[in-house]
């Protein structure tokens, strides 16, 4: 009995989520009247929420050091673009070899945002605003201003997202398995530790003898890498490459780690939260056309539910903090 | 000369002697930020006359603001946010709402001026409604909550309007922008000007923008000194708001239609010409006189930019790079000052110099 | 082969523009207890942070068991088995008790992973045995300010450290607390560590210590063995003079009542706070850190709302939300943290003298900067600050003349009651001195003065009244100071 109770109250982040999640499910599968839970349609759902769900994890490893990454849009759209131009020239070129390019581009990308919080000590919003704009004036040169098209990529390198692996998507294989080594890297291995030491306090995180500069270069390198995998994925999912491409999806990323429970002030982030914000995010992508809201409520809907479950957050935490206060019994 | 008299006081103890007056001093004059921009500006023009032979005459140039004032007007509020160590990611929203609520009410019959002036509410109301859930909430982020205003109030645009336009404004609207004065100056930028000075007075010589560097500074030793920091904020975040709507106007009276999907990722710009300002995004530090500059700095350097047909790639990592150059020098220098081999540099100069 | 364990020989640490540590020695002898004592700002801190590598000295040297070693950063001092258990914890509050433990040292599987189930066995099994029941799973964040401690001492141990400092581990206990920390101590020590254990108390000094060394204003003073030294003694070494005269305490003649507390609470931090204060009386309110005592005087001004009770000015009761509100009325606050919550650091003196009272220099909202400099200069030369001019920074200021700046700030206002909180915390001596001399000074003309302390010579030595806080509540108030002893006053503090 007491380890259920203690379970709950260290997870109960997460279990608000999934009874949100199941409430909306449910709601929507009565209201589409059964549309819902079709194993066509939950695929489809996760196929499109997988790259959004991959670059969170990544964007996750940044906040939890208490930096953020602007730039995360900007990346995904320069390394596919490198991706696909190789592609575009040579179709021959295998796709691993192709999906090794963007994770490489995203690499150098993420490694300069690094050296630049952790080097020269700019605070990270700046410093990837002003990459974010360097990275995607970049992607534009490198395209020259021209798109790379379904049929310039190849049916090969398209069956990336679209071929399955024992009849799940080969995107959602991928997100899977960015999980299950992120979630296994943050908490089982001593690097991933050190992030969080970081992320709660640099300072006795120093005085502990870790090298903090080096753990801050290494978030940003890595969470240029998922951007990377993250770009080309995008791309190969929705068959076009271009300068746009990604154009603001960092507030996206943003929105699920924060609905995921990862502070902006870091410290605090967990991989599962962070699968079951992205997730939460694209129900709500996936359920609001089925039930017929028409699709310029969407956006409207969608901010306000993040709003609305920061607040409530909030104010569960305070709760919390309550109770600890009237337990002190004074 | 004046060093030696401050150390005789010094010297002379018992009743100390503070000084309230320092003289004027060619090192600190010389150090500040705004130089570096002033160079910047010269280097930016010069480049631009020497690609257009066109370019350096006074209509041009003055014509030329046309470009950047929607954006400039949204950047001296925003200058007064981060000033406060908070961010506003909403304000290119605000100006969508606005712009989109502005052509509706005209739609609907009300008169232009009437519509005008619901724009500004709806801009203030949005800036309120932020400045309200932050100090509700001040557990969390000005990141967070205005990342997500950003997305409710462009979303509420696009539910009024959809995928559609509104156009047709009174010819006199479309002279708000372009209407100018003796046919060289735009009315806007004197607007502007005057708005650049109002918010000059209200940082530096006023009690409320003492107050507002103080909290920028800390919070805490701001409100245990009896700052009301929760009032500053709420109005300093509904500034941005107003702003952001005037700024909306003028973007309509512009583009002579209003779509819900305008001014979209102008905040990042917006940011970014405080920031090269010399505004901190920590919070506590910043000039008005900065925040100008570096509006005239990117604004022209876009211009001059376009005049030489380059793509608008080149300009954005033309920006980006001066965005980051310029926050970096002042660490740069640190790191070096702080460097063992710069110390050792400096005490052999000193040493040399004495003997 | 060296007598002791560890021997530090003509360290000197210069921070810009001070020196925190000025030629010091220290010699530590395997399996003893060594008190550590000195004034706040007399350089411990730093002394520490030279033995664990964090701080590098600009001279002299360390040896461990008689070589000399180089302990460039943390890692080097946690590989000669050398651990410090600092003063602020250095705790990561979001992360398990476990993982506090073991960070940096986490144990692993075969498999390079790591392995938490054998760790949350271990620091079970280490916890245990420190006689503790701490759950290793909960939160750091959760834990009380004693359970904290010790879970830094289990990681101490889990680094089979053999030296481990203790910087003012007691400041935050109960006295049940203190025992267990004592029994843990003696534990250790019995188990063959070797400590150093840095205090204010000659309670922790006479109880643990075999010897012990004083600092003042970061010089070696001498050390001794603890039997056979008295508190006079010790107190005038870390002082530097005779304890009597720092006390600049002038009779007044006690007013009417200009103040009154009734019923203060406040859900988790006091409750049911009542006193009242005279002009011209210095009411000392003493307790351990923790006991509320200021959380209730940030409730007067406004800064944290009190839950329920009134406050009375002059016989009208107050309504407070905001501090500024208490300015108003006439109550002046001098906060605890002169760093973070009384001055800004990289502003001018004369800005922050003024910030509390801009009104004063405003026309039509304007600030006559002539005027503000004026008058900043009239106040900073009235409290005898040590600075050039206006425009220095704060943050070039030691912390006695930041402290006199915080003075003429809260001064400024038109007060009728001030409210000091740890006046003299991290003090230099003659600052000290001075600010005695302020305060004393407020209350001869009239001023009510409440003043936050847990240092009982100043309280005995200043105050007219003593109130004692424990727990949130009010424990007891001493209203004839003169018969008043050290001992009933840390009785009321701690008795259970």
């Amino acid at each position: 009995m007491d380890k259920i109770k203690k379970f709950f109250s260290s997870n109960i982040r997460e279990i608000s989520l999934i009874i949100v999640m199941i409430a909306i499910a449910f709601f929507v599968e009565f209201r589409s009247g059964g549309n819902f839970f079709t194993g066509e349609n939950i695929s489809d759902m996760l196929t499109e929420t997988a790259v959004l769900a991959i670059c969170a994890v990544g964007m996750m490893t940044v906040m939890v050091t208490g930096g953020i990454d602007l730039s995360i849009g900007a990346v995904m759209a320069l390394s596919a673009m490198v991706g696909g131009t190789v592609l575009k020239n040579n179709q021959s070129v295998p796709t691993i070899a192709i999906v090794l390019i963007s994770i490489a581009v995203g690499i150098v990308c993420g490694f300069i945002n690094g050296t630049l919080v952790s080097k020269l000590r700019i605070l990270p919003i700046i410093a990837t605003l002003g990459m974010m704009n360097i990275f995607r004036g970049i992607t534009y040169l490198v395209s020259n201003g021209s798109w790379v098209m379904q049929q310039d990529m190849g049916a090969n390198f398209l069956s990336l997202a679209t071929g399955r692996v024992l009849g799940v998507n080969n995107l959602i294989v991928i997100a899977l398995a960015v999980y299950i080594i992120a979630a296994f890297f943050m908490t089982q291995t001593r690097t991933g530790r050190k992030i969080y030491a970081v992320g709660n306090s640099e300072e006795s995180a120093r005085v502990s003898g870790i090298k903090t500069g080096r753990t801050l270069t290494m978030v940003y390198t890595i969470l240029g890498a998922i951007a990377g995998l993250g770009g080309i994925l995008y791309v190969c999912k929705y068959g076009v490459a271009q300068g746009e491409t990604c154009t603001g999806y960092e507030m996206n990323v943003i929105a699920a780690c924060v609905l995921g429970g990862v502070s902006v002030n870091g410290g605090t982030g967990r991989v599962g939260g962070v699968l079951l914000g992205a997730v939460l995010l694209g129900i709500l992508n996936n359920a609001m056309p089925l039930i017929h809201v028409s699709s310029f409520w969407q956006e409207a809907i969608r901010g306000l539910i993040i709003l609305l479950s920061i607040i409530a957050n909030s104010l569960i935490q305070r709760n919390v903090e309550m109770k600890a206060l009237r337990r002190r019994n004074i | 000369m004046a060093k030696n008299i401050t150390k005789q006081v010094m010297q002379s103890d018992g009743t100390r002697i503070i000084s309230a007056e320092r003289g004027f001093s060619w090192k600190r004059f010389l150090l500040q930020w705004e130089w570096m921009l002033v160079l910047m500006l010269i280097i930016v023009n010069v480049f631009n006359i020497s690609v257009s032979p066109n370019y350096a005459n006074v209509k041009n140039i003055l014509n030329a603001t046309r470009d950047f004032l929607d954006k400039a007007i949204v950047v001296f509020p925003m200058a007064f946010v981060l000033m406060l160590g908070e961010i506003d990611i909403s304000v290119a929203s605000i100006m969508a709402l606005s712009a989109t609520i502005m052509g509706i009410a005209y739609q609907a019959g009300i008169p232009m001026a009437g519509a005008i002036c619901i724009a500004l509410a709806t801009g203030t109301v949005c800036g309120l409604i932020n400045g309200v859930i932050l100090v509700k909430f001040p557990e969390l982020s000005s990141m967070i909550v205005t990342l997500s205003t950003q997305i409710i109030y462009r979303g509420i645009a696009q539910i009024i309007l959809e995928t559609n336009s509104v156009g047709g404004f009174p010819s006199w609207f479309t002279q708000v922008a372009a209407g100018k004065i003796g046919g060289m100056v735009p009315y806007v930028l004197i607007f502007t000007i005057a708005e650049a000075l109002f918010f000059a007075y209200l940082l530096h010589y006023t009690k409320f923008g003492r107050r507002c560097y103080a909290m920028g500074n800390s919070v805490t030793v701001a409100k245990f000194s009896g700052v009301k920091t929760n009032k500053i904020k709420i109005i300093v975040f509904t500034m941005a708001g107003l702003f952001s709507a005037v700024a909306a106007v003028y973007l309509a009276s512009k583009m002579s239609s209003v779509r819900p999907d305008v001014a979209k990722g102008y905040e990042l710009d917006i940011i970014a010409m405080a920031v090269l300002g010399g505004v901190s995004t920590s919070g506590g530090k910043g000039r008005i006189l900065g925040t100008a500059l570096a509006i005239l700095v990117i604004g022209y350097l876009r211009y001059g930019l376009g005049l030489i047909n380059a793509s608008s790639q080149i300009i954005m990592i033309v920006v980006g790079a001066l965005l980051i150059i310029a926050v970096a020098i002042p660490s740069f220098r640190e790191s070096v000052g702080n460097a063992n081999w710069f110390k050792k540099l400096k005490s052999m100069a000193a040493k040399s110099q004495g003997t | 082969m060296s007598d002791y364990i560890l021997e530090l020989k003509g360290i000197t640490k210069i921070f810009p523009g001070v020196k925190a540590l000025d030629n010091v020695h220290f010699s530590l002898k395997e399996g003893e207890i060594h008190a550590l004592m000195g004034e706040n700002g007399a350089g411990k801190s730093t002394f520490i942070k030279v033995i664990t590598g964090v701080h590098q000295p600009e001279a002299g040297e360390i040896f461990i068991r008689g070589q000399k070693v180089s302990i460039k950063n943390p890692k080097d001092a946690q590989n000669l088995s050398i651990a410090a258990i600092y003063q602020h914890g250095t705790a990561y509050q979001h992360l398990s008790v476990t993982e506090n433990i073991f960070i940096g040292h986490e144990k692993m599987t075969k498999l390079k992973t790591i392995n938490w189930k054998q760790m949350h066995k271990d620091a079970a099994a280490l916890l245990n045995r420190l006689g503790s029941s701490i759950d290793p799973h909960s939160v750091m964040g959760n834990l009380t300010v004693a359970e904290q401690q010790i879970v830094e001492i289990a990681k101490a141990i889990s680094t089979n450290a053999k030296i481990i400092i203790m910087d003012e581990p007691t400041a935050a206990l109960s006295k049940r607390e203190c025992e267990e920390l004592y029994r843990i101590t003696e534990q250790l020590r019995d188990e063959g560590c070797s400590i150093i254990f840095i205090s204010h108390r000659f309670e922790d000094m006479y109880r643990l210590a075999s010897r012990v060394t004083v600092f003042r204003d970061a010089q070696y003073i001498g050390t001794w063995d603890v039997d056979g030294i008295s508190n006079e003694v010790l107190i005038t070494k870390m002082v530097g003079r005779e304890i009597s005269q720092i006390y600049p305490k002038q009779d007044v003649e006690m007013g009417e009542e200009i103040f009154r507390v009734d019923k203060l609470s406040k859900t988790g931090y006091y409750k049911d706070v009542s006193f009242s204060l005279h002009k011209g009386e210095i009411l000392a309110m003493t307790g351990l850190v923790g006991a509320g005592r200021t959380e209730v005087c940030q409730g007067i001004m406004g800064i944290e709302k009190p839950d329920s009770g009134k406050v009375y000015l002059e016989g009208k009761a107050l309504s407070i939300s905001h501090p500024s509100d208490a300015m108003n009325y006439g109550i002046g606050y001098l906060p605890e943290d002169r760093q973070k919550q009384g001055l800004i650091l990289d502003w001018s003196l004369g800005q922050n003298v003024t910030l509390a009272t801009l009104e004063q220099f405003t026309h039509g909202s304007i600030i006559n900067q002539r005027e503000e400099r004026q008058k900043s200069k009239e106040l900073l030369e009235r409290v005898k600050t040590k600075a050039l001019s206006v425009f220095d920074k704060a943050s070039s200021l030691s912390g006695g003349n930041q402290q006199k700046v915080i003075v003429a700030k809260v001064l400024n206002s038109d007060l009728k009651v001030v409210i000091l909180d740890e006046p003299t915390k991290g003090v230099d001596v003659g600052a000290k001195a001075q600010i005695y001399e302020i305060m004393s000074g407020l209350a001869a003309q009239g001023y009510g003065v409440i003043m936050i302390s847990s240092e009982m010579p100043e309280v005995l030595g200043m105050a007219d009244t003593i109130l004692v806080m424990k727990e949130g509540r009010v424990s007891k108030i001493f209203s004839e100071v003169k018969s008043v002893t050290q001992e009933q006053i840390l009785e009321a503090a701690m008795n259970t």
